[in-house]
């Protein structure tokens, strides 16, 4: 069996400078810290982040905006991070927002190999612009493209060796999607059980979409 | 001039939406935002609601007190809150394709401005300080009915309009306005349904920009 467990600082070797890199969380809830902690110490930079949010001002994903890491974002609420419209105002950063569920289901897509598709949503509003626009059935709907990552560092709960995952609450969210979107995903897990050790029934995430899977060292 | 002080706004706001859904006899499923929106759930005495949040959980129970914090289980305003029974969490796809998809009964959202064709404006105040879209436009465009609760002004200064001035969140999407002086239905026009009973029907005209219908019903705000 190819060994998929990985020590944090290993796993975080595949990213390179210029990637575009996918991060798991809502807030600060379900994203991986310690994957995002050592990607910040990496200092890798010139990345592309897609993430709902940027955590808190240096906290979080907020950390590699205060570090100069980050070349552009695309995601969908940064009002809990001041620090990013500063510098998106100043010229250090672009943004590309994205509203929430037009952004879940593009790296949804991105994942199960649909290019574009169209939704209702921001359909007459100022983040339609420049899109193709089309009705059916009367209703206008906006064309919006898949989003895909060279990686995805992505938080859950339990894994076995495998990679098959399962998650914890309202740290879900956008993980499962965003495994499968990347090239390369990295699970940080709280645990990590033998195989045959979780019920098939039970799992999220099965282990086709996991390439690395790091444990938390601080629980 | 103020009519009602800012709290009791609130909270009669909050009161009057919680009366649409104390009285449903079936399971409704609604979605609420931040702000008076959250207050709505104190007043819900009605075990067939089930709240979900966009972040991925339908069922949320009450805020959490100190001793129930769980980092892990947040509302979509990040608070930290609880389970109902029979809660469960989904993905962020999932929990869009249940809001885009026609699956939540309501959302009872906030507004900066309302205007007369049922535009909403409650994403961005263009001043460079803001950046975030989140899943209003999702919420506007997916819920089987929109409710906004707001404030009728804002220091004066009318929030009900002829056009919105600030960028709308979706086309024509108002189904229901309460404000603190007003319930409103939306039917390709604003139809004034009930009146606060400090006010009569001049004065609120005079306190909105907007143009609006009588309805033959109106009745007085009662909460």
């Amino acid at each position: 069996m190819i060994k998929k467990v990985m020590d944090i600082d290993e796993a975080i070797s595949y990213i390179k400078d210029g990637d575009r890199i996918m991060v798991g969380g809502f807030g600060l809830a379900g994203y991986p810290e310690e994957l995002v902690e050592a990607l910040a110490k990496s200092g890798k930079k010139n990345l592309t982040i897609i993430s709902n949010d940027l955590g808190s001002p240096g906290i979080g994903l907020g950390k590699l905006l205060t570090n100069n890491q980050i070349k552009a974002l695309i995601g969908n609420y940064y009002n809990w991070n001041p620090d990013v419209a500063d510098a998106y105002n100043s010229g250090r950063i672009e943004v590309k927002l994205v509203p929430q569920g037009t952004f879940a289901e593009a790296i949804r897509a991105a994942g199960v190999g649909i290019p574009a598709f169209y939704t209702p949503t921001s359909a007459g509003t100022d983040l339609s612009k420049g899109k193709e626009i089309k009705v059916f059935n009367g209703k206008t709907y906006v064309l919006e493209q898949a989003i895909h990552a060279d990686v995805a560092l992505i938080k859950a709960h339990i894994a076995d060796e495998l990679g098959n995952l399962v998650y914890y609450k309202t740290a879900r969210n956008f993980n499962p999607i965003m495994a499968m979107a990347a090239k390369t995903t990295i699970a940080q897990v709280d645990k990590i059980v033998p195989l045959g050790t979780l019920n098939p029934e039970h799992i999220v995430t099965p282990h086709i979409f996991v390439n690395i899977v790091t444990k938390r060292r601080n629980l | 001039m103020e009519i009602i002080s800012k709290e009791k706004a609130r909270i009669r706001i909050a009161k009057r939406i919680a009366q649409e859904f104390n009285e449903a006899k079936e399971i409704k499923i609604i979605n609420l935002g931040v702000g008076i929106p959250t207050m709505v759930a104190n007043y819900i005495n009605n075990n067939n609601i089930y709240i979900q949040s966009e972040n991925g959980m339908l069922g949320v129970g009450p805020l959490a007190e100190e001793s129930e914090i769980d980092r892990q289980l947040i509302n979509a305003g990040r608070q930290p809150v609880t389970e109902t029974p029979g809660c469960c969490y989904f993905d962020s796809a999932t929990s869009f394709g249940m809001i885009r998809g026609g699956h939540i009964d309501a959302t009872v959202i906030g507004a900066f401005e309302i205007d007369q064709e049922g535009n909403i404006a409650n994403w961005i105040i263009p001043n460079g300080k803001q950046l975030g879209v989140g899943g209003a436009m999702d919420l506007v465009t997916g819920a089987k009915k929109v409710i906004v609760a707001m404030r009728h002004n804002q220091n004066g200064k009318p929030k009900i309009l002829k056009k919105c001035k600030l960028p709308i969140t979706g086309l024509g999407e108002l189904d229901m306005l309460v404000t603190e002086l007003a319930v409103f239905f939306f039917d390709g026009q604003l139809i004034l349904e009930e009146i606060a009973p400090e006010i009569d029907i001049d004065t609120l005209k005079k306190l909105t920009e907007a143009e609006f219908k009588i309805s033959p019903n109106l009745k007085k705000i009662n909460v």
